[in-house]
């Protein structure tokens, strides 16, 4: 027997290491982006650029009324889409006959998530806009945007409850308990926290999508608080499009300040879901 | 007094499979009934053929009847829900809700609508001292009941059974994954409840069905072979091929 490598683990490690550089090269790009726009936007953090108005054609001042939008609008989609989606997940993994049917919602809920954003922004120009006649406002662009984070958070939530055992179920069941009894008392629970990450991911899609709300809600200069449903309003992704493409003369940090709050935004609220999702891992009990 | 009567029994799968064929026997009451036999002899689907637990698979009741207390519990129009509370089933893994020790305890009961305090705590104790746990467990109630040993959640699960105050237990290998000293105090356990209980056993070994047997029916993929009691079934088995599978030559 000889001490040396055969070809065979040389292959491995050689794979090994491809794999192992494949990883970093995934990871240069995130931490290029995050700290590019951290080291060109942060200059223009101040107390005034997140609580002010914007001034002079939004070259200076601040970008309250964007952020307060998206704000509103995230709410929206939450207050439209999460009952909606958690209700037909429920319906779809819990109770639905397993029929021609059932198959044929599923794969329109996932070919739904392949629609470009924009066409969801056309569509509810025509249907939320014009047809129901609710203009161009927080409703309509809240509604655009749950239909779009729908099946996100339906297959999200589907998967959350399978992933709960069977054998739960039955037990439940073999003790006298309906199906809707163990459904709220034991799947509902145990399924949570998957629900929510899902959740929270469809929502942060929802924060950052410029196309859907640029006919249906999103306002191009409006340095005014919204104050009903119905009111326009301006919203960090489309600002951001605004003052980097539509403003001549404007200052780079104010472009990529605005970029690092939508990126805040967005990133806080992937933190919440990966606490969520490792706490309750640990705390799984199966 | 036949607790339950079963005949002519016939399943059926959707597929057309048929794990149990023209099953005709007596349960009695307050006995130890073994259903015993090789694996895929349809001793599981017949057991949770009485208490409806099939209905949540696609296996069907073909043709027959079972008559619990004279009453067939597989007419369509029967309430499942106080079935399953009538007829109690533990399940070979022991399968403890994701719930505190109490709170798997009291889970039958307060699916039933029972929210007095009282009356929760009081079966808390009486069924797990039944189940022969209360002494490892009472300190500890809140605690999760994932927390225990395997036999230990074995005994949680029939006590949580116990606590509904079912008239029939069924026990589908309820030992297979407990070491020895923990399957003798279920079996002991067994011996104390057949008093209040009509108690119905598919044993984890031949060995088992002949400890605890007052009465056994052998099944032999899908159909029933022999019954007698548990004491001649054992010694002196009518049938070529139950002495056969207890003598160990095949299964």
């Amino acid at each position: 027997m000889t001490m040396k490598l055969s070809a065979r683990q040389y292959k491995q490690r050689l794979g090994f290491s491809l794999l192992t550089l494949m990883t970093f090269l995934t990871i240069i790009p995130i931490m290029g982006v995050v700290i590019y726009i951290i080291y060109l936007g942060l200059p223009a953090i101040n107390l005034e650029f997140l609580t002010g108005f914007p001034r002079e054609g939004m070259r200076e001042g601040g970008i309250l009324p964007a952020i307060i939008g998206t704000f509103y609008l995230t709410l929206g989609t939450a207050i439209f889409a999460v009952p909606l989606g958690i209700g037909s997940a429920i319906y779809l993994s819990e109770y639905a006959p397993d029929n021609k049917a059932t198959q044929l919602i599923r794969i329109a809920i996932i070919n739904l998530a392949g629609i470009p954003s924009v066409v969801y922004g056309l569509f509810g120009l025509g249907l939320f806009v014009l047809f129901l006649g609710f203009g161009t406002s927080i409703l309509a662009g809240s509604l655009t945007l749950s239909i779009m984070t729908l099946p996100v958070i339906i297959s999200t939530t589907e998967e959350a409850l399978r992933a709960v055992p069977q054998s739960f179920r039955t037990v439940s069941m073999s003790l006298g308990a309906t199906k809707w009894q163990t459904i709220r008392r034991i799947v509902l629970p145990q399924a949570l926290p998957g629900i929510l990450t899902g959740v929270i991911l469809g929502l942060e899609r929802a924060a950052g999508e410029t196309a859907p709300i640029l006919f249906t809600v999103a306002a191009f200069f409006l340095p005014r608080l919204p104050n009903s449903p119905l009111d326009a309003t301006m919203a960090l992704p489309y600002h951001l499009y605004v003052i980097s493409t539509q403003v001549p003369g404007m200052p780079i940090k104010i472009q990529y300040g605005t970029a690092l709050v939508l990126l805040a935004f967005v990133l806080s609220m992937n933190l919440v879901a990966t606490a969520i999702r490792s706490r309750a891992r640990a705390r799984r009990q199966w | 007094m036949n607790k339950i009567s079963i005949r002519n029994l016939s399943l059926t799968y959707s597929d057309g499979t048929q794990p149990l064929r023209d099953i005709s026997f007596d349960i009695p009451a307050n006995q130890i009934s073994v259903i015993f036999g090789p694996a895929g002899g349809g001793k599981s689907s017949l057991l949770r053929t009485l208490n409806r637990l099939n209905d949540l698979t696609d296996l069907q009741v073909q043709e027959g009847s079972v008559l619990l207390d004279g009453s067939d519990l597989l007419d369509p129009s029967l309430d499942v829900i106080q079935l399953r509370r009538q007829v109690g089933m533990v399940f070979a893994r022991p399968v403890v809700l994701p719930l505190s020790i109490k709170k798997n305890v009291t889970y039958g009961l307060e699916v039933a609508g029972e929210t007095n305090k009282d009356h929760l705590s009081e079966a808390v104790e009486s069924s797990l001292k039944k189940a022969a746990i209360w002494d490892e467990v009472k300190d500890r109630l809140d605690d999760p009941a994932i927390a225990l040993s395997g036999g230990q959640q074995q005994r949680i699960c029939l006590a949580r059974v116990l606590a509904l105050e079912p008239e029939v237990i069924l026990l589908d290998e309820p030992t297979s994954g407990l070491d020895p000293i923990s399957t003798g105090k279920v079996e002991e356990s067994l011996q104390d409840l057949k008093r209040e209980y009509t108690i119905v056993l598919v044993p984890h070994s031949v060995q088992q069905a002949a400890r605890t047997a007052d009465q056994a029916i052998f099944l032999l993929q899908g159909e029933l072979i022999e019954v007698n009691s548990g004491e001649l079934m054992f010694t002196n088995p009518q049938d070529p091929r139950t002495q056969d599978y207890i003598q160990g030559r095949f299964g």
